[in-house]
């Protein structure tokens, strides 16, 4: 196991070599310009821009600043936005916090959801129960988040005034009342979040365990006079969850990357929208940087649920 | 400044560029609306639904972070919305030839400061501090976007710890060029004494400067939010109104108008870019909020290419010294600007009036710089039959396929712009009646991030199209705007395409009227050579005007809200100290 651990983390390290490669390649030869911001503004002329582009860095030809980026990458300095003139690091420290109290809640919550009624599911297969939670999991999973979104903003915030549709980032938890607040100020964010994610775990689960239940030695469970509750838990359960732990694992990443299309419309000023607004201003340090950060993530979970599955499953095991 | 209506670019404001006027009015003090108790009102909602990212107007990339820093970096004087220069800032009075603040020969501007002005952190403000703002913005190396200003300025002293005097060399007849509106805020010397140039690239001062105005940053979050208290050591001691403000930034323009005129969650919602037939019942439902409309030079226009954009050329395409294939025809021009129906565009897309009117003048603001001339141009109505026999007596024929022709050249367009709504619904419009004059013509929409910059062959710049179009607007001296028409500034290779001049027009009775409006110090002349150079591009249709759109931008506020005076020359917060409830 030792051995297999110290191999993948090896091959890992050319991997996000070629990967920061690639993109820094991508970022460098795109059409975006962190000057395209001034328009076509008289008042910021020709030369004034080739002197900022110049301050920035920009004159130098993309190979040498992308060996730089990568030096100060790995003695930890994200480098300096091009648009706030601030760290990389202390942006992303910024927006990591709602980040994680709106998609990650999202996302624990879907996980926490998404077992249970994707069990009940196909334990009473073709119930009433199934038939709703099969078709609210069909809509949350093919209903676009945006449309959701809007959706809960016109009737929730507009019409019914019961949630604030503004995030406010600068809310501190220190009572009740702020507690409150900051319920009232995410629960839409995260209803539209999670449910895809109740939809998408709940539909792995149901079909998992659809699987595993005709099986042989859930047969032999019952025949051993085992109570019900106990075959489904530990016997079903435990194996049809093998795929989806793989799943969640795979999924932790993506909540780093935070919802770019949720947060834009709530204004949460989570990861996503740091990304999506940081590309359309052209402030490549800050693109880069979450990009980056973004695949090293996707490449350790990729082993943590490497890992995760042999520990779950016995038969399973690397050399 | 060209203002894309789209995402990113709404940057520019107008103001400021390299001249202006002598426009001096002996301006009301700092009080134009008596505010009755300072910090009585609580807090301040303000919505933008593009982010500040930075708070320091010298190092901005776009309105945003101009009108964040606004709250509190003052210059020495603002632009009122009649584009003179208003002494609500730093300058205890404006500067004249009669009041003796400027040279005769106007080489020297002398600005008599505010005595007894303190920075928020208690220190004194000094004539050290005008100059230190000089020296840090207009070092080369500090590449400050608001160098611009700089320009013939040959030093900025201090006389006395109240007087600074600004030189300019050679001689400006636009003596505001330096000091006055959004693009010279007075920094706080001792503040930035160790980011001046190259070090000012990552300054922290830049995310929470010390200033002087109503406003002081509490917290800033980068691409977020901004929370601003009170500053106590503010000037006039009933003001400012409020007690803090919110200015909470992204998100989209249709949800930021929702929140001021449907909840009233906010009591300003920043550039409202929200289609007509949206928006106009939606302010005029509204209980809580109205639209703010105001107009100045901002004018979304097309642009007529006099280069060949032709791929075949290679290395030649698109440069000055080309010549388009049928463009150089006057009456293929003529016919063009005859089919364009600016009146439906006006109707249909601004609402006539709720986020802009048609206009045929390059040229709408100041008042009297404005052109009545093009109202009885032809080219400025929109007439089909006129338009297709201008283009039959020219001897293009109609093909078989609707498209006329001469010569084997057919009148093919390729009219680009940024993606965009209006945009794309205005696109279609024009495309429907220029084709029924036997223009064949193909769309294409590039984001604005790709469209204004000189890097991209789809951008502005380039112009690798036929027509393309976009909103620019002048400033309160029309000279720099009209100079983006001369020869000399046709974008092109050897400028690295950064040139003003994208059509690559050349007209040198045009640059001869430029060059006198930029020694011309009286204003009822430079008006009559600033109407004298509209009617020129506009009977060369060398551009064809659509619609004069609100500026600065169309922003809604709280109906509760209290001393908004917009500007379109200035910042829309340059009087925020006079806001109340």
């Amino acid at each position: 196991m030792g051995r297999y651990i110290a191999r993948r983390l090896l091959i890992a390290v050319p991997t996000l070599i070629v990967i920061s490669f690639v993109i820094y390649a991508i970022l460098a030869l795109a059409p975006i310009d962190p000057l395209s911001q001034f328009g076509a503004d008289p008042r910021v002329p020709a030369e004034v821009r080739e002197r900022i582009r110049e301050s920035l860095g920009l004159n130098q030809p993309w190979p040498i600043r992308y060996v730089k980026w990568m030096t100060s990458m790995f003695r930890g300095d994200f480098g300096v936005s091009f648009m706030s003139h601030s760290s990389v690091g202390d942006l992303i420290a910024q927006r990591l916090p709602n980040t994680l109290a709106v998609v990650g809640v999202a996302y624990v919550f879907g996980v926490l959801m998404g077992i249970p009624v994707g069990m009940i599911s196909a334990i009473k297969r073709y119930s009433i129960f199934d038939h709703a939670a099969t078709t609210v999991a069909f809509m949350g999973f093919s209903v676009p988040t945006f449309f959701t979104g809007l959706l809960l903003i016109i009737i929730f915030g507009i019409k019914l005034r019961w949630f604030p549709f503004i995030y406010s980032s600068t809310t501190q938890v220190h009572d009740l009342d702020s507690f409150v607040f900051q319920i009232r100020q995410s629960i839409m964010p995260i209803t539209v979040l999670g449910l895809f994610n109740v939809a998408t775990i709940a539909r792995y689960v149901r079909s998992e365990m659809l699987e595993h239940l005709p099986l042989d030695y859930v047969r032999t469970a019952r025949g051993k006079g085992l109570m019900e509750r106990l075959v489904v838990l530990r016997h079903v359960l435990r194996n049809s969850l093998i795929p989806v732990v793989t799943l969640v694992a795979l999924g932790v990443p993506t909540v780093f990357g935070g919802a770019i299309v949720t947060e834009q419309i709530f204004r949460v000023p989570g990861i996503g929208e740091l990304l999506v607004t940081s590309i359309s201003n052209g402030d490549i340090p800050v693109v880069a940087t979450v990009v980056f950060i973004f695949a090293v993530l996707v490449v350790t979970f990729n082993l943590l649920a490497d890992l995760l599955y042999a520990v779950l499953d016995p038969r399973i095991r690397y050399t | 400044m060209r203002r894309g209506f789209a995402l990113a670019v709404t940057a520019t404001m107008a103001l400021a560029a390299c001249t202006q006027q002598p426009a001096a009015s002996p301006a009301p003090s700092a009080s134009a609306t008596p505010v009755a108790q300072r910090g009585a009102g609580g807090e301040l909602k303000i919505l933008y639904w593009q982010a500040p990212t930075i708070l320091n107007a010298h190092q901005a990339t776009g309105t945003k972070d101009n009108d964040a820093s606004r709250l509190v970096l003052e210059p020495l004087a603002s632009w009122d919305k009649n584009g003179q220069a208003l002494a609500n800032g730093l300058a205890a009075e404006i500067p004249t030839v009669a009041n003796g603040g400027v040279a005769k020969d106007f080489t020297s501007v002398t600005w008599k400061l505010r005595t007894g002005v303190k920075w928020s952190d208690g220190t004194p403000f000094t004539a050290d501090d005008v100059v230190g703002t000089y020296t840090y913005m207009c070092d080369e190396k500090t590449a400050a976007s608001t160098v611009d200003v700089c320009e013939g300025v040959k030093s900025v002293t201090a006389k006395d710890p109240n007087t600074a005097v600004v030189t300019y060399s050679p001689a400006q007849p636009f003596y505001f060029q330096w000091g006055v509106g959004f693009n010279t805020p007075i920094i706080q010397k001792a503040q930035y004494a160790n980011c001046l140039g190259v070090k000012a690239k990552d300054c922290p001062a830049d995310l929470k400067p010390i200033g002087t105005g109503p406003y002081k940053v509490n917290t800033f979050k980068p691409g977020d939010v901004v929370q601003y208290d009170l500053n106590e050591n503010f000037r006039d001691p009933n003001k400012p109104f409020f007690k803090t403000v919110t200015l909470k930034g992204g998100g989209d323009a249709a949800s930021a108008a929702r929140a001021v005129f449907q909840t009233g969650d906010v009591d300003y919602a920043w550039n409202l870019q929200v289609e007509a037939s949206v928006l106009k019942p939606m302010a005029a439902s509204s209980t809580t909020g109205r639209l703010l409309t105001s107009y100045a030079s901002s004018v979304e226009r097309l642009l007529i290419n006099f280069s060949n954009p032709d791929a075949s050329l290679g290395d030649k395409r698109g440069e000055p010294d080309t010549k388009h294939p049928f463009f150089t025809d006057i009456h293929v021009r003529r016919a063009l600007a005859m089919a364009t129906d600016r009146a439906s565009v006006a109707s249909q897309l601004y609402g006539d009036g709720l986020t802009g009117k048609a206009t045929c003048n390059i040229l709408t603001a100041p008042t009297a710089m404005e052109s009545k001339n093009s109202d009885s141009f032809d080219i400025c109505k929109f007439d089909l039959n006129a338009a297709n026999k201008e283009l039959d007596d020219a001897g293009w024929a109609k093909g078989s396929d609707n498209v006329r022709a001469k010569g084997g050249q057919k009148l093919k367009i390729l009219y680009q712009t940024t993606v965009n709504s209006v945009r794309q619904s205005t696109q279609a419009i024009m495309k429907s009646n220029w084709e029924k004059v036997g223009f064949q013509v193909e769309l294409k929409s590039v984001p604005a991030s790709t469209f204004f910059t000189n890097t991209s062959p789809d951008g502005a710049n380039h112009f690798w199209a036929d027509v393309e179009m976009f909103t620019n607007s002048g400033d309160p001296n029309p000279t720099g705007y009209f100079r983006g028409w001369t020869c000399k500034t046709a974008t092109g290779k050897a400028n690295n395409w950064n040139g003003s001049n994208y059509n690559r027009y050349c007209n040198p009775d045009f640059d001869k009227v430029v060059d006198q409006m930029a020694v011309e110090a009286d204003q009822a002349k430079l008006a009559q050579l600033a109407i004298q150079a509209n009617d020129i591009l506009i009977k060369d249709v060398v551009i064809i005007p659509l619609i004069n759109r609100v500026a600065p931008t169309p922003d809604g506020v709280s109906k509760a809200l209290k001393g908004i005076d917009v500007s379109g020359w200035d910042s829309v917060m340059y009087n925020i100290a006079d806001w109340s409830k």
